[in-house]
């Protein structure tokens, strides 16, 4: 698109598959980020007319409204089944499912790891932000170790409840995954890296190359009890860390 | 004409699916329907279709949301401690009103149970099963005939009111062979076109959900017009079959297997020149509570006789109890087994004999 | 006719292939046929037994408490169904496994030496033909004996299928008894 006087350049639009209303989600939080970046990707890789967005239990849940293609809900962990049984059929479709820690990690881990396995050929957008957001801030199975959560008032105690568990890390013992990296929203060189590899998870499943995994370290300001300023912080401080950033791998088909 | 064939009832099941036009099966192996699974895992790569032997009973029908949101027809079958699993995964697609066929052939419980054949999961069947307002049609198949027809017709039903049909079997006859004329496709064609995920291509998009938080009304409203469907069904698919009963002063009750060992019961005690009779309700929900309160008008007495502790039961007390004819105050006896046993046919010809006395 | 027939024996003496043999052969002769097998644990326990109702009228009830005929082929089965037949009804039993004999004398009980007359006929495995075809000798009205015969392809698997012509010679010898 070119503005009519021609020195002035339009470096900045809203992605036509993310719809313009407002969004139910804290000031603070990652998942609008995110919704952009995928949105973003859906434009450039110009698939939004055979998108299916699968919306999760969680903060998530209504996340449909937000993003302009066929949506479906999945109750609470089982979206890879469902997203199993939509691209089984659709095999021309491009299945994104959209997960949070308590849906990917708890509820849904059997579903999680077996559409893994299977190497559905789907892509999982996993936002770890260590926590049960929407149920207001219960202890979720990323949540830190001496981490303070509803459900953890004392602080999570890893003798007691065991220690977070690191998604990338299961996964790579996996043989089918194509495509495992774990990113972070929490400052702009950080949301670039995650751009492109949402761009690579959703481009693998067009490109027919198989299961394709990122997790995405994102702020929950509300259930952290902390300022925006200070939960960006508290992901370089506290998260990566423990959950460290980068590719866990990356498989390119023979043909591509 | 089809030829007669000798077939299995838990392969007559798989088979019958395939003819209705169902590709994709989903499911979780348990006892005494493993015949089902491995059915469609030989038939369905071999014809465009899949199979998918899933990691849990919840998975499966999670898998089965899936492709039925995406247009297909789609079924799974389990048996009760399965079926429980599953609970979830049909509250979901009754929310969202998706179409799917859904097989249980009944084994004894509660818990793990046996894996002998039982009627125990009446109630969980014909009250919805999971949680909210919302039911399934369920149908009770008493041969491997009807086995065929059913579940062809379940598919079509599924189809036509968008909503969960229930097969509802039992382990006897999952496991029962029979001779059968295996039935044609109804022809009938539903189209999707206004709700089904295709990607939103030259429309708005589609979305297939169950969550309503706002407007406040917004879900009543759903339930409202789940509500009236459910009414319109219980006023067009009401299926029944009734045997010697015309001119009968005792009408036994009883649906699938339990229909069977009456059948037996009623020959006997008509040899004996005792004016038995059979009702036998084809759909479990809508239950034929009108039919057989007619059926009952001139009954000295009702005969229930199930797999069970006396839970269809309950429904003919509320079709006769509550009806304004000389049929609310015919007596209602029962004869059940539990834990996979099953009624003895002499033990009902004998409680029959002593109605006489 | 209305026949309930038990056929019971260890697992893979042929058991429920015997009960289907007979369903399909009854069957193609315009009868109605039930047959329900045992199944899951019990089966792993090493017993099968499966019944079998054929009947000129329609079916009622496939349940069968009390059969009009049984067929046992080991002893455990002798043990669990003996006391079950009706009062005039027929049991075979198989003496090459059971040594002993049945105890009622309200039933009518045909030895038949089935593992030793199958190894004559080549293998040991068509007992369940010699004792099948013996039925049909003592039941014409069950099927013919051409009949199960010509079943043999349909009901047996593939890879048991080589074993047909033995069956077919076993299925004869039995008959042949009297």
């Amino acid at each position: 698109m070119r503005n009519e006087d021609a020195d002035v350049k339009l470096v900045y639009s809203m992605p036509e598959s993310l719809v313009d209303r407002p969004n139910h989600y804290c000031p603070g939080c990652g998942h609008g980020i995110i919704h952009k970046l995928l949105t973003q990707a859906i434009d450039e890789l110009e698939i939004r007319e055979k998108t299916i967005f699968i919306a999760p239990v969680g903060c998530s849940v209504l996340a449909y409204f937000y993003i302009d293609v066929d949506g479906c809900e999945a109750a609470h962990g089982r979206a890879p089944a469902v997203a199993t049984g939509l691209k089984r059929v659709h095999k021309d479709k491009v299945i994104i499912s959209y997960q949070g820690d308590g849906d990917l990690l708890a509820i849904g881990t059997a579903e999680t790891i077996h559409a893994a396995n299977r190497g559905e050929n789907i892509t999982v957008i996993f936002v770890n932000n260590a926590i049960y957001g929407m149920t207001g801030g219960q202890m979720a199975p990323t949540s830190l170790a001496s981490q303070k959560t509803k459900t953890s008032p004392y602080g999570r105690d890893p003798a007691d409840v065991g220690q977070p568990i690191r998604a990338c890390e299961l996964l790579n013992t996996l043989e089918a995954p194509v495509f495992i990296e774990r990113c972070a929203v929490n400052n702009v060189k950080n949301i670039l890296k995650t751009r492109k590899a949402i761009k690579k998870v959703v481009q693998n499943q067009v490109l027919n190359i198989g299961y394709s995994f990122v997790e995405i370290l994102s702020m929950c300001p509300t259930g952290w009890g902390m300022t925006p300023q200070r939960a960006v912080e508290w992901i370089d401080e506290a998260m990566i860390p423990y959950y460290p950033l980068g590719n866990f791998r990356k498989k390119e088909s023979d043909h591509v | 004409m089809a030829e007669t064939v000798l077939m299995k009832g838990n392969e007559v099941i798989g088979e019958a699916a395939i003819i209705a036009g169902c590709r994709y099966y989903f499911a979780y192996p348990i006892t005494p329907q493993n015949e089902i699974p491995a059915y469609m895992a030989l038939r369905l790569p071999r014809i465009g279709g899949t199979f998918l032997q899933a990691e849990s009973e919840l998975a499966a029908i999670n898998m089965v949301f899936g492709a039925s949101a995406a247009g297909a027809r789609v079924m799974t079958s389990s048996a009760s401690p399965g079926i429980s699993l599953k609970q979830e995964g049909i509250s979901y697609l009754s929310g969202a009103e998706l179409p799917a066929v859904v097989v249980n052939m009944v084994r004894g419980g509660p818990g793990l149970g046996n894996i002998a054949g039982s009627q125990g999961d009446y109630f969980q069947a014909t009250r919805g099963g999971g949680h909210g307002d919302y039911r399934t049609i369920v149908l009770a198949p008493a041969s491997v005939q009807e086995l065929a027809d059913l579940t062809v017709e379940a598919f079509d039903l599924a189809d036509q009111y968008r909503m969960v049909v229930v097969l509802l079997g039992d382990g006897y006859l999952g496991q029962m062979s029979e001779s059968l004329k295996l039935p044609e496709p109804s022809g009938k064609e539903f189209d999707k076109s206004s709700w089904a995920l295709t990607g939103a291509s030259g429309r708005a998009p589609h979305i297939v959900y169950s969550l309503r938080l706002s407007p406040e009304p917004a879900l009543e409203e759903v339930n409202l017009r789940l509500q009236a469907k459910y009414r319109e069904i219980e006023k067009n698919e009401v299926r029944f079959d009734t045997y010697r009963s015309k001119d009968a002063e005792y009408l036994l009750v009883g649906f699938g297997t339990s229909a069977r060992i009456c059948k037996a019961a009623v020959n006997i005690l008509r040899r004996e020149g005792i004016k038995a009779g059979l009702f036998r309700p084809i759909t479990l929900w809508p239950f034929p509570s009108l039919a057989i309160e007619r059926a009952a008008g001139s009954i000295k007495k009702v005969l229930a006789v199930e797999m069970n502790a006396g839970q269809m039961l309950e429904d003919i007390r509320l079709a006769l109890w509550t009806s304004t004819s000389s049929s609310r105050n015919v007596v209602i006896d029962f004869c059940g087994r539990t834990g996979g046993m099953i009624p003895d046919v002499d033990e009902i010809v004998e409680r029959v004999r002593n109605y006489e006395k | 006719m209305y026949e309930g027939i038990i056929f019971a024996g260890f697992g893979g003496q042929g058991i429920i292939l015997s009960g289907k043999l007979i369903c399909i052969a009854a069957m193609r002769e315009g009868k109605n046929v039930s047959h329900i097998p045992s199944y899951g644990a019990e089966m792993r326990g090493g017993t099968a037994n499966c019944s079998v109702v054929i009947s000129d009228e329609e079916i009622a009830s496939p349940l069968i408490r009390q059969p009009s005929i049984c067929v046992v082929m080991n002893k455990p089965s002798l043990f669990k169904f003996e006391e079950s037949v009706q009062a005039g009804g027929l049991l075979i039993y198989n003496t090459s496994l059971i040594d002993l004999k049945p105890s009622r004398d309200d039933i009518r009980a045909v030895p038949v030496q089935a593992n030793d007359l199958a190894q004559e006929e080549g293998n040991v495995r068509s007992a369940n033909m010699i004792a099948l075809g013996l039925l049909l000798r003592l039941k014409p009205e069950l099927a013919a004996l051409d009949s199960v015969i010509s079943a043999l392809d349909e009901a047996v698997s593939a890879r048991n299928r080589s074993l047909n012509i033995i069956n077919t010679k076993s299925l004869k010898r039995g008959f042949s008894l009297s």
